[in-house]
């Protein structure tokens, strides 16, 4: 079980950061976005390898009108 | 500058090395749809619009992108919703991130219903920020003190408010503006609080380099043609703060010459 956008997800097995992307239905080269992992940013290029802890906050946030 | 400088947009704002021909920024929140978004932007002739980040909502995110792609406008993310320096700072990073660019728009918010600045956690998440190699633009409380230490610690312009955001409200502390244009040795942006274009050029006039305007545009009745006032009203009140403006006086002074003048008997 990991937090995703503030919603506890079972990923079913698939505990990584690429698992927990396919689930908000977002590809890897998805533009615009940027995700932290308990409150740390976690960088495109790691994403690939990103296992998930059980428990993990996951933010996965994008651009939204503002300001 | 002249009316030839403006017109040929060479009275340029430079924020971090970065020219600008455009003075008037623009929000990008509150906007019915993006098609007034992108009516709006191409009215205002801005080059630099504000983003804030939000939660992924699955199958809805790319359009607003595209659309300021389009119209071929920088973007400059926001912390809003900010509460902490720690919030704002993980914030920054991610928007860096996420956009690709090391500008953040700063705003860490004190008070949910002013929505004022928390000056100590703004500073703090200023310095923070500025270490770790941003251009920060804080969103500050028209305090001139404030302003200072926010540029001591390397800001690159300050953005105080001339009321709170979308009071509509206008300048609020006009001898505070211009005190902080006197304080400090960046780029000053007034943020928040206009209502409608004499208020943009009211800021122009005190000596504020470029107004930020967001909901005065995008909850507007027509948004676009207000856009376009806006965009006029900053022109006409940076003519005129270099144009000089006659000091007030409390009785009248003729501007036509007694001299000559016939006498009827």
């Amino acid at each position: 079980m990991i937090v995703l956008n503030g919603q506890a997800r079972d990923l079913d097995g698939q505990e990584t950061l690429m698992g927990a992307l396919d689930a908000l239905g977002l590809s890897p080269d998805a533009r615009g976005v940027a995700v932290a992992v308990d409150g740390e940013v976690v960088p495109r290029a790691r994403w690939a390898s990103y296992e998930l802890a059980q428990g993990a906050h996951v933010e996965v946030l994008t651009a939204m009108q503002g300001g | 500058m002249s009316e030839q400088q403006v017109q040929a947009g060479s009275d340029t704002l430079t924020i971090a090395g970065r020219e600008l021909r455009s003075r008037l920024l623009l929000g990008t929140g509150g906007f019915p749809s993006l098609e007034l978004l992108a009516e709006s932007i191409q009215a205002s002739a801005t080059e630099l619009v504000t983003v804030a980040l939000r939660r992924v909502e699955p199958g809805g995110q790319g359009s607003l992108l595209d659309v300021l792609e389009r119209a071929g406008v920088g973007l400059l993310p926001n912390t809003a919703g900010c509460h902490t320096a720690r919030d704002a700072v993980v914030t920054a990073r991610l928007a860096r991130e996420a956009f690709a660019t090391d500008w953040i728009k700063l705003e860490v918010i004190g008070d949910e219903d002013t929505l004022l600045p928390d000056a100590p956690e703004l500073l703090r998440a200023a310095e923070e920020l500025v270490d770790e190699g941003f251009v920060v633009l804080p969103y500050t409380t028209d305090d001139p003190v404030l302003a200072r230490r926010l540029v001591d610690v390397g800001c690159a312009a300050v953005m105080p408010l001339g009321a709170p955001i979308g009071s509509g409200m206008g300048v609020r502390n006009p001898y505070n503006i211009a005190l902080i244009r006197e304080a400090v040795d960046v780029p000053v942006v007034l943020d928040a609080g206009i209502g409608t274009a004499s208020d943009a050029a009211l800021a122009m006039e005190l000596g504020c380099d470029a107004v930020m305007a967001a909901s005065a545009i995008s909850r507007a009745q027509d948004p676009p043609a207000m856009a376009m006032a806006m965009r006029r009203a900053v022109e006409a009140g940076r003519l005129a703060r270099g144009a000089g403006r006659i000091p007030r006086r409390r009785y009248a002074t003729a501007s036509t010459s007694d001299e000559g003048l016939a006498d009827f008997g």
